[in-house]
């Protein structure tokens, strides 16, 4: 399976909590009402700009054990190296919101609307997260067909950069992927071009491989800790989404 | 005076059009323009970093007041001899070499300029000679430097090293910030500081500039 995947600007639009989180307002608090006007506008700029597309392919453990080594810098233990061996599928992804949305953001800091360019770069981040949400639903539906559904499986991603996995993973990774072919570049620091890009591997199997724990040593320079959340609502959520996408879709 | 007062709170509440009318209304009435500056303007600023720190204002509230700053800062700015600003001090930023994400260094710029600091922005992807080249230029007393990535992060230490090569260490304060960096590593590789986020880094730059 290599499956490019168009969606829509406003299939990705992201929810009002994601982006103001990105911007410091913390759940329960009541947001500041400029702050939503803003939202307002960035999120109307964010549906003509954005470009999204994805791009997947399957690839075997034996591949995928080859892109995962990248230049041997990976942390010495890591989750993906213990998860991607228990897995019954491996997909390589990418996906982009494309370069318009980046050139507008700049545009606007150039004008002082500091605010709406701020504004629009977090809907763009969080926006991108859909976008791989999306992908990730597109895989799920392809196991679907592949294996029937099931509801003790689920599918979870991984990118480099994130998680012991080396950001300079992203070389071997591209060099399978091709994800040029969507309109990403990678660069010598191995940064993707548009910006708000993310590529990665999807591993599907039993739910229970997808236990993380969070005490690796770099867990302890991670903010976030989201991995503990994302595989809570793989195990114990009935209802979440994941499970839907590859049970019913 | 009233006046300056009513310009700091326009200002806090982002309202650009009262800004700039009262700045304009603080010249026709001879204020001091450095007075417009630091009591009106300034303070403002100060106030806005101040209640950010508290949380009680968010990152939309503190870029809607620094926009109406600036609105109030062109009307300002020809009223000084050679359009020079009063400043705290000279600071150049960049993103450093290989890397292109901007908008933290953006932040810390606004900020800077807010807190009444002259800031000297190279953009991103900027090679470490340049920061040498354009702090020398520019008589510049501290070099902020952004990097998103690992990958980039020893680009920090080579203009660092630069810094020290080119004899002004102890003249020229260095400065350091991204989400892959920290204290540690800013002491690792012998930057003078670090910061956290964009307040933070006025607020440390503020003391760089202090220190002799």
């Amino acid at each position: 399976m290599r499956d490019v995947i168009k969606m829509r600007a406003s299939g990705i639009m992201p929810q009002q909590e994601d982006v103001l989180g990105l911007q410091g307002i913390p759940p329960d608090r009541k947001p500041p009402k400029n702050a939503v006007l803003l939202l307002q506008q960035a999120s109307d700029i964010f549906g003509t700009c954005a470009r999204p597309i994805g791009i997947v392919e399957d690839i075997s453990k034996d591949e995928f054990a080859e892109v995962y080594k990248g230049q041997s810098l990976n942390a010495k233990e890591t989750p993906v190296d213990e998860i991607f061996r228990k897995a019954e599928d491996l997909a390589l992804f990418a996906i982009t919101i494309g370069q318009i949305v980046h050139d507008k953001i700049n545009e606007l800091f150039e004008k002082k609307e500091l605010a709406l360019a701020s504004m629009l770069d977090s809907v763009a981040s969080a926006g991108a997260e859909k976008a791989a949400d999306l992908v990730e639903d597109h895989f799920s539906c392809w196991l679907v067909n592949k294996v029937g559904s099931s509801s003790t499986r689920a599918a979870m991603r991984y990118s480099p950069g994130y998680c012991g996995w080396h950001v300079s993973g992203q070389k071997k990774l591209f060099e399978f992927l091709r994800p040029e072919e969507i309109g990403i570049k990678l660069r010598d620091s191995f940064l993707m071009e548009p910006l708000k890009s993310i590529s990665g591997v999807l591993i599907a199997g039993k739910k229970e491989i997808h236990t993380i724990k969070d005490t690796y040593p770099f867990c302890a320079q991670c903010e976030t800790h989201s991995c503990q959340e994302r595989v809570r609502a793989l195990m114990y959520d009935s209802g979440c989404s994941r499970e839907e996408n590859w049970s019913k879709r | 005076m009233d006046l300056l007062r009513r310009i700091s709170e326009a200002l806090q509440t982002g309202s650009i059009e009262k800004v700039a009318t009262l700045t304009k209304q603080a010249i026709e009435e001879k204020v001091v323009p450095r007075d417009i500056l630091d009591k009106g303007l300034i303070a403002g600023m100060s106030v806005i970093g101040d209640r950010y720190k508290k949380h009680e204002i968010f990152l939309p509230e503190v870029l809607l007041a620094a926009k109406a700053m600036y609105a109030g800062m062109d009307i300002l700015k020809p009223m000084f001899l050679k359009d020079e600003m009063p400043t705290l001090g000279r600071v150049v930023i960049g993103t450093v070499q290989g890397d292109i994400h901007d908008i933290g260094k953006n932040l810390v710029g606004i900020m800077l300029r807010g807190a009444g600091f002259r800031v000297i922005d190279l953009g991103k992807d900027v090679p470490p000679e340049r920061f040498i080249e354009v702090a020398k230029k520019e008589n510049a007393e501290v070099i902020g430097m952004s990097a998103l990535l690992t990958t980039t992060m020893p680009a920090m230490k080579k203009v660092i090293e630069l810094v020290k090569k080119e004899g002004l260490n102890g003249k020229v304060k260095t400065i350091i910030g991204g989400a892959p960096v920290s204290a540690e590593y800013a002491q690792h590789i012998g930057a003078d500081a670090y910061a956290y986020d964009s307040i933070n880094a006025v607020d440390c730059i503020r003391g760089l500039v202090q220190k002799p």
